[in-house]
């Protein structure tokens, strides 16, 4: 039942992509809110990750005398994997359980029954913009992920490793392949899809008054986390068939 | 063409269309874990104001939702005018919201936005912005329930009674049909019951809109039964004895889901049923 109505849910939020009306200020701020208040979070998170699997890796590396591959490690691996991941992760924990607790504490205050009773679409003004929002900036805050963790890795085999920054850059640019810009790029817009949805619908569903709302939020953390790791063996799977890694 | 309703002062009474309801229940039974309504049929003819009383659980805030189509009964049909509201979906039943307006139990105003973008939502969600015209109405519905001083505060701001009152002029700023009421005065002092019930009459007489009243409170339905609003005094007044005055309001009483009385005041107190006779008292 709970899949059913998820499912339903999550449909609708893509049929009123193109329905009208079109909340655009809603989903301004939704992006404002979920992008530039990510940021922070994202930029630390991408960094230390990126820092720690130069650290982490330079070690085996060094035994087989392949130190200069750190680079290409850090970029495959935090591109392909760890970027979007651990970016859908973060955002997960703090936009899942904000729109859980957001929608939640409208749903038992009767706000989105007043909200129908005048007419107006709850999952066109409060669910299709989060998930728009949520989807676009996950694209862009997984870039940034890509980007700074690249730079953590880098300063790590610069100052610890003493590798040469030309030979770093350019191992960790020439080891991508256009499919393992594709799968990094592809992830975050199916986790973003998969935050917003899964903490609306928490939210909506929320029922008992604030323990029900502290409930829904926990719920939806723990729901769209595994949901991203699980969603992601299949996408990677998937791609690696389509190109044929 | 205007989206917006006609202004207060220039509004026309609902033209009561002798034997027409506006709302009919015809049959309606839903049910949770348990049975809560049972075989339930009423209609609401235009004009009229029905009080729907009964203890707790019975239903009553129930009716309502399932009249603005926020739930679907299990069986039976409800219609509002011509349309069977039970075999709508949900995109054409939110058209068809916008000829009711509701007036939650907790007001439910939403909680961020100011009184203003409250009161006004129906209408920035069809324009788009709050325009001058808009502004002017929104000020105008809240001289209706004399709060025109909060339109820049936020529902946190408001009394209890307030939030009510500001619910009620967001729920008859777009001139609706019908106006549904859920315990309008539950858990208020008596003096702000009454000025929340002076507004209801106020509205049912001047504006003559057909309602759907649930209360738990017997001297608020009482007040409605024997009261009206005169306009030249500006204030609700008892109907003076002796005077024959049809205030259009009828009771509906409740019981384990099912009507049990339906009439006017008048008739309740005659009625013999031990039941609502225990009911009164």
């Amino acid at each position: 039942m709970a899949v059913q109505d998820y499912s339903l849910l999550a449909g609708r939020s893509l049929s009123n992509v193109l329905a009208r009306p079109r909340y655009l200020s809603d989903t301004l701020l939704q992006a404002d809110l979920i992008g530039v208040g990510s940021l922070p979070i994202v930029v630390l998170t991408g960094f230390f990750t990126g820092a720690v699997l130069a650290l982490q890796t330079s070690s085996t590396l060094q035994q087989f005398g392949s130190l200069s591959l750190t680079g290409k490690l850090v970029s495959l691996s935090m591109v392909r994997e760890l970027g979007p991941v651990l970016t859908g992760l973060m955002v997960a924990g703090r936009n899942s359980s904000g729109m859980a607790s957001e929608l939640g504490s409208m749903k038992v205050t009767e706000q989105i029954d007043a909200m129908r009773a005048m007419g107006v679409d709850p999952s066109k003004k409060l669910v299709t913009p989060r998930v728009i929002a949520s989807s676009v900036m996950l694209f862009f805050l997984s870039i940034i992920s890509d980007l700074v963790g690249l730079t953590g890795g880098f300063m790590i085999s610069y100052v610890l490793l003493g590798l040469d920054p030309n030979q770093y850059w350019t191992t960790a640019y020439q080891a991508l392949r256009f499919g393992d810009i594709f799968m990094g790029l592809c992830k975050p817009v199916i986790f973003g899809f998969i935050i917003a949805t899964i903490g609306c619908y928490y939210g909506l569903s929320a029922k008992g008054g604030t323990q029900g709302v502290g409930r829904a939020t926990t719920q939806a953390v723990v729901a769209a986390s595994v949901l991203i790791l699980v969603s992601d063996f299949f996408i990677t799977r998937l791609l690696m068939g389509v190109f044929q890694y | 063409m205007s989206i917006l309703a006609p202004p207060l002062e220039q509004r026309q009474p609902s033209a009561p269309r002798s034997g027409e309801p506006v709302i009919r229940f015809e049959d309606v039974s839903i049910a949770f874990d348990n049975p809560v309504l049972e075989g339930v049929s009423f209609e609401l003819p235009f004009g009229e104001t029905k009080i729907l009383m009964g203890v707790a659980g019975t239903g009553k805030t129930l009716i309502l939702k399932l009249a603005l189509g926020l739930l679907r009964p299990d069986s039976g049909h409800i219609k509002f005018l011509e349309d069977d509201i039970t075999e709508m979906r949900e995109e054409e039943l939110f058209a068809l919201r916008r000829n009711i307006g509701m007036v939650f139990q907790e007001s439910a105003l939403f909680d961020s936005l100011t009184v203003e973008e409250n009161v006004a939502y129906r209408l920035i969600e069809e324009t788009g912005k709050v325009t001058e015209e808009i502004h002017a109405r929104v000020l105008e519905a809240l001289r209706f329930v004399e709060l025109e001083h909060t339109v820049a505060l936020f529902p946190s701001e408001l009394s209890g009674g307030m939030r009510r009152r500001v619910a009620i002029a967001r729920a008859i700023i777009t001139d609706p049909k019908v106006l549904l009421y859920d315990s309008p005065t539950g858990g208020l002092d008596p003096v702000t019951s009454n000025t929340i019930i002076e507004l209801i009459v106020k509205q049912r007489d001047v504006y003559q809109t057909s309602s759907l009243l649930v209360t738990h409170r017997l001297q608020d339905a009482f007040t409605m039964a024997s009261h009206y609003f005169d306009r030249e005094q500006n204030k609700m007044v008892p109907i003076a004895d002796g005077v024959t005055r049809d205030v259009h309001t009828k009771f509906l009483i409740l019981r384990d889901g099912k009507i049990i009385f339906e009439g006017t005041a008048a008739e309740l107190l005659r009625c013999n049923d031990p039941y609502i006779r225990e009911y009164l008292s």
